[in-house]
This record gives structure tokens, sequence and C-alpha cells, in this order.
């Protein structure tokens, strides 16, 4: 038994020191983008866009998502793809600090670092590439409210968990906005979270509802959130007196603007994010792009693109201003994503 | 559970048979590297040997008391939540103007002291078992980080705070030098001193122990609070490794935790087993880990595949179990009431008619 | 032991000592007032009230008919969960899967009705709980036949289910317009103008009071519970027993999980992460022991009330969410203490009495 084992391990690693070399080829060379977590079908059509632009320009893309949305998590795949010497690494953070550590291990290798959707501290990135103009959105979705509260009354905001950094700035933008002397009629109440969880979600919209009986608009700027409420809103009849908008996925928000407890909201293509990340990290491993303000690239079929300076201090990209999604377009959207 | 008709196994295997087990896992561990370097032209370099445990040692430290915990005959889920509180507390005390040091003194008081209020419960309670002790404890824990952090980050430690989980003596990573030092202090500590010993008996048969005169609380306790000063090791290394933390840190540590030390042939029946097994089972868990990563393994699946490992390891070991301690009885079945479920007195994992 | 005199409530929750005794008439009255667990049920009912008038006085709105008609539906689904995490926990095992099999079963039956708008409703159901009782059988055989402990057994199982409803849905979730109003109105629908969820909720819990309290396999699981040996000893099937336990516990999930996806309109890779600690809770808080062998319908109803009120209460009186982690977990521990302490003075109760 012993002898057995013994002769076993020996071969196994004399394969083992043989073979590999000679069995890898030459390969392309890879881009990585690390999601926030799986099962998530905003990240996956993120990295689908990812995964296009990448492989259009010739080169090999790998998708990767924690199951967990955590920081240890996504450290454990930066080393993984340290190791795979990927060209770059696109990350959409969990966390604002706590990736920096293993992302300058990264940068310290030669791989080129930058940050996508959810950023990560401008120390640790080389740019960023952002959605929408976050001041935009808090600019839009205020306008909206206002334009269906009819110019004034109560509001509330259902935000997810600021477990990343794009929820609190879009709600400070439009506290901001809500600050302008053109909406002096329109009264924020409430800001509720509802974790990103349907059930919390749920009981958070019920009790806004309950607590604020002359509430008029619920500006929901997260896809789990907009859904509840929409449900909630639907369910209770409330179409028309109380009105939603946000930022949604056309999947799960083309039931309630159909019914028109939605009236519209926002969103951008993920896709697009997805695909314009391609094509960023694409021109800083050529060198095209130093990830500094005023550098311009082409970024294929959605046009060219120039690096403007970030709130925190460091630089992004912007795909565009947000998309409307109301009754006319729903049906085309909803089976995109 | 199993039960045994003397504690003194005439049969124990000798020499090199009694390490079956550990064999098993080290055959399994060059199994795996030599699948993953198959697998992957990256996988077999130095580097991927010295650095990528630093990736997991930060748990390792749970798996040595872990291991008591389970031979003990208890169960302890609540270690993460301990190392989100301590490391929470830890990174606002120092931003509140603690120096780090000082800090860093805390966390493991912190911790320390999470340890020893589950172990207070457990003593004082003790129809209770230590699951639910721990399930309660692992909410409360987490629970007050939550109101301390609610969903904010805490971090920006001084930069040789990062020493700890990044750096180097010489070519060894730091947190290994510090992992192999604990191992063997607490290799000397379950294997030869009198209280490594206690815990081999309590977790044996509890009943008989206090009968004995054999303090079983105060082991407990002190298993305890092992466990929750170990969790604060955990801490300082893990938001070393991050350079901030957050309330949510250390989610789902136990569920890892406790494979590596279920993998590692600790019997979960308690009362055997040795440090050896768990302490391969860490690196073999851990690169297996990395080299399915390596191939961009979806989470998905290795979420799987960890639930497999659990199940299978312990239904090895329950099979390897059976046939040395068959009762002389006919029946398969336990004839004879067995000496860990007075009625009256709670359920540990033993109690359990399971 | 338990007290012989137990036996007059009618209730008695240790099955292997009801059968022996007879009625005493004049300690009836001494009876009711000792029972500790009439205490407990008691102390639960005071608790509730207290706290619904708490809540009432920080807002009005919180008595009116039309939120709890909210916090009753929005409880139902626990409470169908704690019936069977009550039958598990009464066998001393513990089931840390069901938010899994949950979100497994609702996938399956989401993806099957997106893709087959016609189906009946109910096919959806039975199709739901049959995903939950294949996983609930798996737990079972593990737990019951191959020895492998509770918390293990349903911790690898969680992961593996978990993991399996990620790569069946690939990612993508199934939202409302891909379910037909049928799905949809299994949750939100009404009959005879009462919310469907409720009147689910109250069959199951008629079914399983006979049956728990009723029938004889009813009170097996109370005796396997209890002592287990014994049981075995007196020629119960204790693994079938344990087997059925975690089945039903695995069906109920699976219902559960339909349930919770047609309420939603939405079904999820990351539905209901985590909410087993939640049944937990409420069943524990209902006075289930966790020692085994103890446990009552009207204990766990009152359980998932309470934990009903307090999860849906919070968002009314303004209590930061971020306490809502802390509170819960407080109150599981303040609930199991006070069980032990309860029980210890029950025992002494009993001790005192016997007569020598």
């Amino acid at each position: 038994m012993k002898k057995t084992f013994t002769v076993v391990a020996l071969v196994l690693i004399a394969l083992a020191l043989v073979m590999p070399a000679s069995v890898f080829a030459a390969e392309k060379a890879k881009y990585a983008i690390v999601f926030k977590n799986t099962g998530n079908p905003y990240g996956e059509k993120q990295m689908e866009g990812f995964k296009n632009g990448i492989e259009e320009q010739g080169f090999e893309a790998i998708l990767r998502a924690p199951d967990l949305p955590t920081a240890e998590a996504q450290i454990q795949i930066i080393e993984q793809l340290i190791a795979q010497k990927v060209a770059a690494i696109c990350i959409v953070g969990n966390d604002y600090d706590a990736l920096v550590p293993v992302l300058k291990k990264a940068t310290a290798q030669g791989i080129k670092v930058f940050s996508l959707d959810s950023s990560v501290n401008s120390q640790a990135r080389l740019t960023h590439v952002n959605q929408a103009d976050s001041e935009k959105i808090g600019q839009t979705l205020i306008k909206a409210a206002y334009d269906m509260a009819g110019g004034k009354g109560e509001i509330a905001i259902l935000s997810a968990t600021s477990q990343a950094s794009n929820q609190n700035i879009w709600i400070d933008f439009m506290k901001k906005e809500l600050a302008k002397p053109e909406y002096k009629n329109l009264k924020l109440v409430k800001v509720a979270y509802g974790d990103d969880l349907r059930d919390k979600s749920v009981s958070e919209t019920e009790g806004l509802l309950r607590s604020y009986p002359n509430l008029k608009v619920i500006i929901a700027p997260t896809t789990v959130g907009i859904a509840a409420a929409g449900k909630v809103l639907t369910d209770k009849g409330l179409k028309g007196k109380v009105m939603l908008t946000g930022l949604g996925l056309p999947s799960e928000m083309a039931e309630y603007i159909e019914n028109g407890v939605c009236p519209y909201m926002f969103l951008w293509n993920p896709i697009d994010v997805g695909y314009l990340g391609a094509y960023t990290g694409v021109a800083l491993v050529t060198g095209k792009i130093k990830g500094a303000v005023g550098d311009k690239f082409s970024a294929g079929r959605l046009g060219n693109y120039t690096i403007t300076k970030a709130p925190d201090g460091g630089t992004e990209v912007l795909l565009g201003p947000p998309f409307k999604f109301d009754k006319s377009n729903i049906n085309d959207w909803k089976k995109v994503y | 559970m199993t039960e045994k008709t003397s504690t003194i196994d005439v049969n124990k295997p000798r020499g090199l048979r009694q390490y079956q087990w550990e064999i098993f896992l080290v055959v399994l561990f060059l199994a795996v590297n030599v699948v993953n370097s198959f697998l992957s032209p990256y996988y077999l370099t130095l580097d991927t040997f010295v650095s990528t445990p630093m990736n997991f040692l930060d748990k390792a430290f749970l798996v040595l008391p872990m291991t008591m915990i389970i031979i003990l005959g208890n169960i302890d889920v609540s270690v993460g939540s301990i190392v989100a509180l301590t490391s929470v507390l830890m990174a606002v005390s120092y931003n509140a103007g603690l120096p780090m040091p000082l800090a860093m003194v805390l966390a493991l008081v912190i911790s320390t002291t999470c340890g020893l209020i589950n172990g207070f419960l457990q003593i004082k309670f003790r129809e209770l078992s230590a699951t639910i002790i721990t399930l309660s404890t692992m909410t409360v824990y987490r629970g007050i980080a939550y109101v301390i952090l609610e969903d904010r980050s805490a971090g920006r430690f001084p930069s040789w705070f990062s020493f700890l989980a990044w750096g180097y003596i010489g070519k060894v990573p730091f947190i290994l030098i510090v992992f192999v030092l604990a191992a063997i202090v607490f290799a000397i500590l379950l294997h030869t001193t009198r209280f490594g010993r206690m815990v081999f008996a309590v977790g044996n048969n509890k009943t008989a122990c206090e009968y004995s005169g054999i303090r079983t609380r105060r082991i407990i306790l002190g298993v305890s609070v092992i466990t929750g000063l170990m969790a604060g090791f955990t801490s300082l290394f893990l938001t070393s490794r991050m350079g901030s933390t957050r309330p949510n840190v250390a989610l789902g540590y136990e569920l890892d935790v406790i494979a590596m030390t279920v993998l590692g042939g600790i019997s979960t029946s308690g009362g055997k087993g040795r440090i050896t097994g768990p302490l391969i089972s860490i690196f073999l868990i851990g690169f297996l880990n990395y080299g399915l990563g390596l191939r961009n393994v979806s989470a998905q699946v290795l979420l799987i595949i960890l639930g497999f490992l659990l199940i299978l390891s312990v239904l090895v070991q329950n099979f390897t179990d059976r046939p040395r301690q068959k009762a002389p009885s006919k029946s398969g079945k336990s004839a004879a009431p067995t000496h860990r479920s007075d009625a009256g007195s709670g359920s540990d994992i033993h109690g359990n008619s399971a | 032991m338990q007290s012989q005199d137990k036996m007059q409530t009618g209730q008695s929750a240790d099955g292997l000592t009801k059968a022996a005794s007879r009625p005493d008439a004049s300690s009836r009255a001494e009876t009711l007032v000792r029972n500790t667990e009439t205490y407990r049920e008691l102390g639960l009912a005071i608790f509730i009230i207290i706290l619904s008038v708490t809540f009432q006085i920080r807002n009005p709105k919180f008595l009116s008919l039309a939120n709890i008609k909210d916090m009753l539906a929005n409880t139902a689904i626990l409470s169908i969960l704690t019936v069977g995490m009550m039958m598990v926990i009464i066998t001393r095992g513990i089931d840390l899967s069901i938010g899994s099999t949950m979100a497994l079963a609702g996938m399956i039956t989401s993806l099957t009705v997106s893709a087959n708008p016609g189906i009946s409703p109910f096919l959806s159901l039975a199709q739901g709980m049959a995903v939950g009782l294949a996983a609930g059988l798996t737990i079972g055989v593990l737990v019951a036949y191959f020895k492998i402990l509770p918390i293990i057994a349903t911790l690898g199982l969680m992961n593996i289910l978990r993991g399996m409803t990620y790569l069946i849905s690939k990612g993508k979730w199934v939202s409302a317009y891909q379910m037909s109003t049928g799905f949809k109105n299994l949750s939100t629908g009404t009959t005879f103008g009462i919310n469907n969820l409720i009147i689910f909720a109250v069959a199951i819990y008629i079914i399983y009071a006979y049956f728990i309290n009723q029938t004889k396999t009813g009170r097996y699981i109370y005796a396997v519970g209890s002592s287990p040996d014994t049981a075995e000893l007196i020629g119960i099937k204790r693994r079938r027993i344990i087997l059925l336990v975690y089945a039903l516990m695995g069906l109920l999930a699976g219902l559960a999980g339909v349930l919770w996806v047609s309420k939603f309109a939405s079904a999820q890779g990351d539905t209901a992460v985590g909410y087993e600690l939640n049944v937990i809770a409420a069943t524990v808080l209902g006075g289930v022991s966790v020692a085994g062998g103890r446990g009552k319908v009207s204990g766990i109803l009152l359980g998932s009330i309470l934990f009903g009120i307090l999860a849906n209460a919070l968002p009314l009186i303004n209590i930061s969410p971020f306490w809502q982690q802390f509170i819960q977990g407080l109150v599981i521990l303040a609930a199991i203490i006070s069980n032990v302490l309860l029980q210890r003075r029950n025992d002494r109760l009993a001790l005192k009495k016997r007569v020598i």
C-alpha cells in the first residue's frame, strides 16, 4: 500500500514537471473583467459587451465574478488573473479602497488596471469607465420626478445599499439639484434602503406609502428597488396616484411601464458600457492613451471618446447621457436585457 | 451517533497506518497540483507556492481552533462575524485617534471577548447546543458591526500595516511564518499538554468527564477563548490584506473553515483527530481554489465543488470509522443508550439523533 | 421527564409520556397556572401586544387594516417555512439550506412558466414542491442513513443548490413580463377576498396541527426528538422519521420558493440568501426547543407573527435598517435563553411534585 502510493506520487510529480511546457501553444493577449457578483443580469450584459469588444479587436476575454459581492473574493480573483499574466484588468469594484493593495500589485507587474461602473480608488486605477455623468443622472431623475409630480409635492428615494460608490454619489447630486430654486416646491421626505433585496425593498416601499400618504413620486435608482416598488404600486392599485421612476432594467420594468405605474425610467445599455470598457482597455495596453485628461481614442461602433476629469480626483470616460425607457420603446428593449 | 464500547481502541493502527487519512490527503494534494499544472502553464512557478498561500492563510488561523472545537464535539459558526466585528472596531478606533499598535491590541482583546461570550453562553446554558448559540451570536456580532459602520468602509491605515499580509522576510511571506509558529503552538497544545488531552476526553464522553472531576466547563471556556483570539489574528491579516474594512468582510468564512477542518479528517462525532490533517487540507483546498481560478472556473461551479467536498469528506470518514467501532451486539443499530445524549441535558452535536 | 399534570392541557409537547396518565380533576386549575408552556405563549403574546402598541404610537398607520393585511401576507411565507423547521428542530436537527432550495425551486418553476406561459399555476406549485422534495430527501438520506451531521449536510447542500440555481439560470433573472398572470396571482390574487398567501398558510397550519398532534407519525416525531435511542428501543423507525422530517421541510421550502417568486414577480439567483436564519429565528422564538422534543404549533404561529412585525414594522418607525440584524440577533438570543430558563423552572417544579 505504502509503496504503491509512493510510486504513484513520484510518477505524477515527474509527469507534472515534464509535460506542461509542451502542451501549451502561444496565446492571444488576455483581457479580464471582474464584476461585483455572479447571477446579476446587468453584470452579465456588461461582461458580454466587454467580451464582444475584446474579441472584435482580436484578443481573448476572461469574465469573472465572485459568488458573494465582497472585496475579499475579488482580491482572490485578481491574484489569479495576475498569475495568468493578463494584459489588463477591468474591475467593477465591490469596495472603493479594499482592492487597492492587490491592484497596485497588478500594476507593478505591468498589468493595466482600470475600473468600470463602480469605481475604485483613483490611485489604483488608470481611469474609470462611467456609464453616465453622475451629475446628469441626478439632474435627469429630479427633473423626471418634478414632471411626474406636476411641479410640487413629496418625493422619496428608495436606494440599495451603498456597497459600491455609485448610489450615494447619485443621491448627493439629486439633493444638490433639489436645492435649486426651481425645485422649491418639491420635498424629499425620506431616503429608504432596500439593500437590493427583493423582500426588503417591498417592505421599505410599503413603509414609505404608509408613513407618507401624500407621497407623489418614488425615485429608485436601483434595479431591484424600482422593480419591487413597481410591484407594490401595481398590487395596491396606486397607478396614477404615486408615480415611479429611477434606474431600472427594461426586462424587469417592462410590466410596470406597460401598465403605466412607471411612466418612464432611465438606464443605459450595459452592453455598451462593457464594450466601451473593452476598447478603453486595449487603448491603454497598446499605449494609445495613458488615462490622463484629454486622451482620445476610438471605441469601435460607439465612436470617439475623450477622457475627462472625475469627481474623485482621478479621470473617467463617460459613455453618454442616460437613455429613457417608456411605453414606446420598452417592447424592443425588454428582451435585450 | 456511532458508539464505542471502550474508548481504548485495542485495534488502533500503529505506525504509519494511523496516518492513513493524512497520506490520502497528501496524495490528493499532489494530484491537485499535477492537474493544476496541466490545466495552466502559469501554475508551476516558485511564486505560486510561495505567494498563493498568502491568499488563504488568514482563514487558516481559524482552522487551528476549529479543529479543537470539533474534537470537543462542538461547532462554531460565528467565527466570520467575530472577524468582521473585530476588524470594524479596529478601523474605527484607529480613525478615532488610537495609535495603530494599540488598535491592533484592541482587536485581539475584542475578538477574545467575543470568544469568551460564546464560551460563557455555552457553559451557562448547557441545554443549548453550540450550533444554536453560535448561530445567534453570529447574527449579533455582525449586527453590531453594521450598527457601527453601516454601509461605509473604514481604513486609511498606516502603510506599515500592510506588511502583515503582503510583507516578506527574506523570501518567505510574513504571514506564513506567523502561521507556522501558531500551528506548532497548537500542535503542542493539543497533543502534548494536559489541556489538550482533556479536550479529547470531553469530546469523547462529556458526562464521564464531569463525573470524573474534569472541569469540562473550563475546557469549553478555554477553547472558546482561544477561538476568539485566533479570530483576532485572522482579522488583523485580513484587514491588512485589504487596507480597509466593512461590516460584510469574512462573509462565508465559517463554511470554508469548517470544510477545511472536516476534510482534514477531524470526525464530527468528536473525541479524536490530529492537527496534521487540517494543516494539509488548508493547502489542499487553497491550491485547489487557486488552480481552478487560474482556469477561470466560474464561481457557481466552485460553490458546488466546495459543497460536494464537504459532504464527501464526512461521508468517507463515517465509512472508515464504522468497521473499527462496531459494537459486539448483533444489530447494527445502537442497542444501548448512548452515553452522550442523557435525557434532559442538551444536545451538543452528538446528542443529535441524526 | 414531564410532569404528568401536563397531560391535562391536551397538548403535551412530549410524545412519550402523553398516553400514560389519568386526569386528576383537582389539580387541573393548578396545572393551567403552572404550565410554563402556557407562560411562554402568554409571554410571547403579551410581547407582541406591547410591541404593536409601541409601534402604533410611533406611527398611527401601523394597526390599520391595510397594514395588517400587508404584514400577514409578508409573514405568510415565513410561517409556512417555520412549520417545516419546527419538525426539523424538534428532531434535534437544523436546516440551513432552505434559502437555496427556495431559490432553486423558484427559478426552475419560473423558467418553465416563462417558456410555457399556458401552464396551470397549480402545476407550477407541484413542480416547485417536487424540486424541494428532491432536495429534502437528499438531505434526509445524508442525515438519517449516512449519519452526517445536519449542520454539515445542509451547509454543503446550501452551496450546491445555490450553485445549481446560478448555473440553471445562466446568470439571468426571470422578470415579471415573462410570468403568466395566473402564476403571479398565486401570491397576489385573492380568494373570497382574502389574500391567497394567507389562505395557503392557514390551510397548511390546519393540516399540520392535525398531523403533529393527532397522528401517530406526528407524535413519533416528538418521540424521536425527545429521546432518539428510547424511541428506537420501542420500535419507532427513527431513521424513517428523520428522512420524513427533512423531506417535508424540503417540500415546504419548494412551495415557499414558488410563492416567493410569484409574490415578487421575479426570480433571481440570489433569492432568499440568508433567509434560513429568519426562519430559524421565528421557530426558536416560538418556543421550539433546540434540545429537541418540544414545540407547539401555536408557538411557531406567534413566533412568525412576532418576527413578521419586527421585520415589517422597522421601516415604519424609522429605525435605521442597520440596526435590524443586531436586533434580530438579540431577539433570538433572548428567546432561546428564556426558553432554557423557563424549561429549568418547569423541570424543577416537576421534580418538586414528585411523589416519593
